[in-house]
């Protein structure tokens, strides 16, 4: 067991590798009431087309078969997994998205079972064809519920807008077509392929004692059985960088209307220092621009342009990566008009040492205001750590940061054909 | 766990709170103002804390007030309006980083004070008033943000729900304000609400973060400082009570159907069955092991979400759901059901249990939340009533089975609201 310590921000955490794969982290917070232990695989939407498990050739599955999974993984064949979390006086859920799918508890209590709770649930698939089709109406439920969601719609189709070809742009939950094709035999495929304890990683989080839980994590792992696997061979096709669809029009029953901008970030593979950078200082920059009294919102606040919906947004993953901004708006042509121009300026952008300084204050801030949160520190560790990076190091490489490498990456931000307006009006 | 203590004086017309604790990066400031809920006021409260964001005295403008945040370490302000029972309640937040945490920092926190203050007693002003450009330019934000609840179905369908059935209450009142009012409200009746709300609400300022409270108790009570004020209880109300539920169908363009019911729970903070309707509600729907989500969604497939949530000071309950249209009577049927089924006593010891723990869990997760904290302590002072955590958590670890059927009988089905597909001029 590694002990890793980040004495600036007053936190410890143990790492270990066990044999059979499973990369597992402990970040004790003996002040805190509570455990969260978050269990991830690195799988998401986007993992579409792959060589599966002593597979020979590639495959592609249907759209929304990641989320399906991660749905029916709380049905096993006497018992709902909920109940048997809410028997240990936890609280557990889950989620998919575009490159993970990640299962969680909270629980101030039966510490070790929940762990271990956690750990057989997801390690022991249990898929029926009955089980499969009572869980499409569930899944049409959920789709219907976001398709009448003007913020998902306005969301999904920037995606769609932005990306050719990358399976950023389906649905993380497919659509009701698609799951209504999803099989028992597509769930066993892919749970075998993306859930070996290779392509996992278990973080907890809180009040709790390290060397005990460690050795109960061992003894668990060693007590399965998992085959030998080789790296997982998954493909994405081939991304041109620029945009799909520079301006796009979507018709739905809204109020007012919503302008999205994305931004192409990134198509690119990125790890490492090189990862980290690029996602700081494009959210920086963002912030600085478009954040409440930034340069940007102002000029749009005062051109009555947005309203207090408005929000940016950035991304980065290992291959894609985006930035949105977008909000309600009575005027989507001139919004979209006047974020182009604005952007078009930012190539002749040269920060003060004042603007960078506060921009990395804000920042550092930031950061310590999320770690007051267990659920946070788990998930952002759990992201950067598939990137190659160590989350908790961010602190002092923020401050490490100079002005030329904000002017480099602000003066090279924006192509033209990297950007996509995609307007949600009513029909 | 570490335990927290919360230490209170009463000084100058104003409640201070300390809540030290070590859970926390972050230092945060927060004020909490108490006045009855009214027509006449609702929508200027609203649009109080978006003109208290354009600036103050020393930072006039939005930009400036914004750089003066991003050099305190990204000091995040926010600022909303709630309800609870007949109260609305303005809070304003100011959460800064802990200067422990960043080398060669010692004054974030006295001036993240002299900031808090500044924001909420020296706003932009002119004249005795707000300035007028402001105003305008904040009414047309507050306008889009009131019709865009038409977009979020699922708040439509609480704000319907309420119109409906608390049509004689306080209650009903739209937080967020309403467009007619708009028009009535001008700079200098604004800036008199503010100054109503600043000097006559009930003030509660709560400061909790990695602090020591001796230090900090003489920096903030004498920067705050105004004359004692009585506080106004709103006025006592009962609806007319209903020999039926009320059933109420609206059509809308959507493709999900939204089912909420709202049931009176004739159970209040302070009573003695409060404990017991924490767990028949963690029973009903507080869960995904709860009946409403085993029922309707896991046995049934007819929903996504089915829930149930109660009001504290109000005594209200609601169940949502999001089914498909066609399901309506299905739905409703086994929502009824369930009810039906905790005045049976349909549940064992051993869900009882479960749920108690699960209860008394998610009140012990709320305490590793910084706002989490002080909205549990704030519920005392709306509620009127001493409840330390320790209490609260006991009071639900004794509540036995008659209680929770005890308060199964109480629950009265007052409203059934529907939005479904179909043409609104239908």
């Amino acid at each position: 067991m590694n002990k890793h310590s980040y004495e600036h921000i007053e936190e410890m955490i143990y790492k270990e590798k066990l044999p059979n794969g499973l990369s597992v982290y402990l970040l004790p917070r003996p002040q805190m009431a509570k455990i969260y232990g978050l269990f991830t695989t690195d799988y998401g939407s986007i993992d579409q087309t792959f060589t599966p498990i002593n597979g020979k050739e590639r495959i592609t599955v249907p759209e929304g078969v990641a989320h399906f999974l991660e749905h029916k993984m709380f049905e096993k064949e006497n018992r709902d997994v909920f109940a048997d979390f809410s028997n240990q006086g936890a609280s557990a859920n889950a989620y998919t998205s575009f490159t993970k799918t990640a299962y969680l508890f909270a629980s101030t209590d039966h510490t070790m079972e929940n762990i271990e709770t956690l750990l057989d649930f997801v390690q022991d698939p249990y898929f029926t064809d009955q089980s499969v089709e009572k869980e499409k109406g569930i899944i049409a439920q959920e789709i219907e519920m976001y398709n009448d969601q003007p913020d998902w719609r306005a969301l999904t189709g920037t995606l769609k807008a932005m990306f050719h070809h990358h399976p950023v742009r389906i649905d993380i939950p497919g659509t009701v077509d698609s799951i209504n094709t999803i099989t028992k035999d597509d769930l066993y495929t892919c749970y075998n392929t993306f859930y070996h304890p290779e392509n996992m990683t278990l973080f907890i989080a809180g009040n709790f004692d390290v060397k005990q839980i460690m050795k109960m994590i061992e003894e668990n792992q060693a007590s399965k059985h998992f085959p030998k696997v080789e790296k997982i061979d998954r493909s994405y096709p081939q991304e041109p960088d620029s945009v799909f669809e520079k301006d796009k029009t979507i018709k739905m029953p809204v109020s007012i209307p919503k302008c999205t901008i994305g931004i192409k970030e990134s198509s690119s593979e990125l790890t490492g220092e090189d990862f980290l950078k690029k996602d700081l200082l494009q959210d920086m920059i963002a912030d600085f621009y478009f954040s409440k009294g930034g340069p940007f919102y102002q000029q749009l606040y005062e051109a009555q342009l947005i309203d207090a919906s408005f929000y940016f947004d950035t991304n980065l993953e290992k291959n894609f990566g985006f930035t949105l901004i977008g909000g309600n708006t009575s005027e989507p042509e001139n919004f979209a008009a006047k974020v182009r121009e604005l952007l078009e300026t930012t190539k002749r952008t040269e920060f003060t040492d004042e603007e960078v300084d506060r921009m990395k204050k804000k920042k550092v801030g930031q950061l310590l205001r999320s770690m007051n949160s267990l659920e946070y520190i788990a998930t952002k560790f759990t992201h950067y750590n598939l990137a190659g990076v160590d989350f908790l190091k961010a602190v002092p490489f923020i401050q490490s940061l100079t002005r030329d490498d904000f002017n480099t990456f602000v003066q090279n931000w924006i192509k033209n054909d990297r950007i996509a307006v995609s307007k949600l009006v009513n029909e | 766990m570490q335990e927290f203590r919360e230490k209170t004086i009463s000084k100058n017309g104003i409640n201070f709170h300390f809540v030290p604790t070590q859970k926390f990066k972050t230092i945060a400031i927060t004020a909490k103002f108490r006045a009855p809920l009214s027509r006449e006021t609702i929508t200027r409260r609203a649009l109080i804390p978006h003109v208290l964001q354009q600036g103050t005295q020393t930072y006039p403008d939005r930009v400036a007030l914004q750089q003066k945040l991003d050099s305190l370490y990204g000091a995040l302000l926010s600022m909303n309006g709630t309800k609870k029972g007949n109260y609305h309640i303005t809070t304003i937040r100011l959460e800064t980083a802990n200067q422990k945490f960043i080398s060669n920092e010692a004054s974030i926190m006295d001036e993240a004070i002299a900031l808090f203050k500044e924001v909420i007693l020296n706003p932009k002003s002119e004249n005795g008033s707000f300035p007028e450009a402001t105003v305008t330019r904040e009414k047309a934000t507050l306008k889009q943000k009131i019709k865009a609840v038409a977009d979020d179905k699922m708040r439509l369908a609480n704000m319907r729900l309420l119109d409906e059935m608390c049509s004689e209450e306080q209650y009903k009142l739209h937080v967020q304000g309403y467009e007619e009012d708009l028009e009535t409200i001008t700079p200098d009746n604004l800036y008199s609400c503010y100054q109503s709300m600043v000097q006559n609400d009930t003030l509660d300022i709560y400061i909790s973060g990695d602090i020591d409270p001796d230090t900090i108790e003489s920096k903030i009570t004498g920067s705050f400082v105004r004359r004692e004020t009585e506080t106004s209880i709103p006025k006592e109300e009962s609806a007319s009570p209903k020999n039926e539920p009320k059933t109420v169908i609206d059509k809308q363009d959507v493709q999900q159907a939204k089912l909420h019911l709202g049931y009176r729970t004739n159970i209040t903070y302070g009573d003695k069955d409060y404990f017991a309707l924490h767990v028949f509600n963690g029973l009903l729907g507080g869960f995904p092991s709860s009946k409403l989500f085993i029922n309707v969604r896991e046995k049934n497939s007819l929903a996504y979400y089915a829930a149930s949530r109660f009001e504290s000071h109000k005594g209200l309950l609601f169940v949502f759901s999001g089914i498909a249209p066609e399901d309506y009577q299905q739905a409703r049927e086994i929502i009824v059901q369930q009810v039906e089924a905790m005045k049976n006593g349909d549940f064992t010891e051993g869900e009882l249990n479960d749920t108690k723990e699960l209860v008394i869990n998610q009140m012990l997760e709320t305490t590793d939340n910084a706002k989490g904290i002080i909205e549990l302590m704030y519920q005392q002072e709306v509620g009127g009533k001493e409840l330390p955590f320790n209490q609260l958590t006991d009071g639900i670890k004794k509540v036995s089975k008659e209680d929770v059927i005890k308060v199964a009988e109480k629950l009265e089905l007052d409203t059934v609201y529907l939005m479904t597909r179909g043409d609104k001029n239908e």
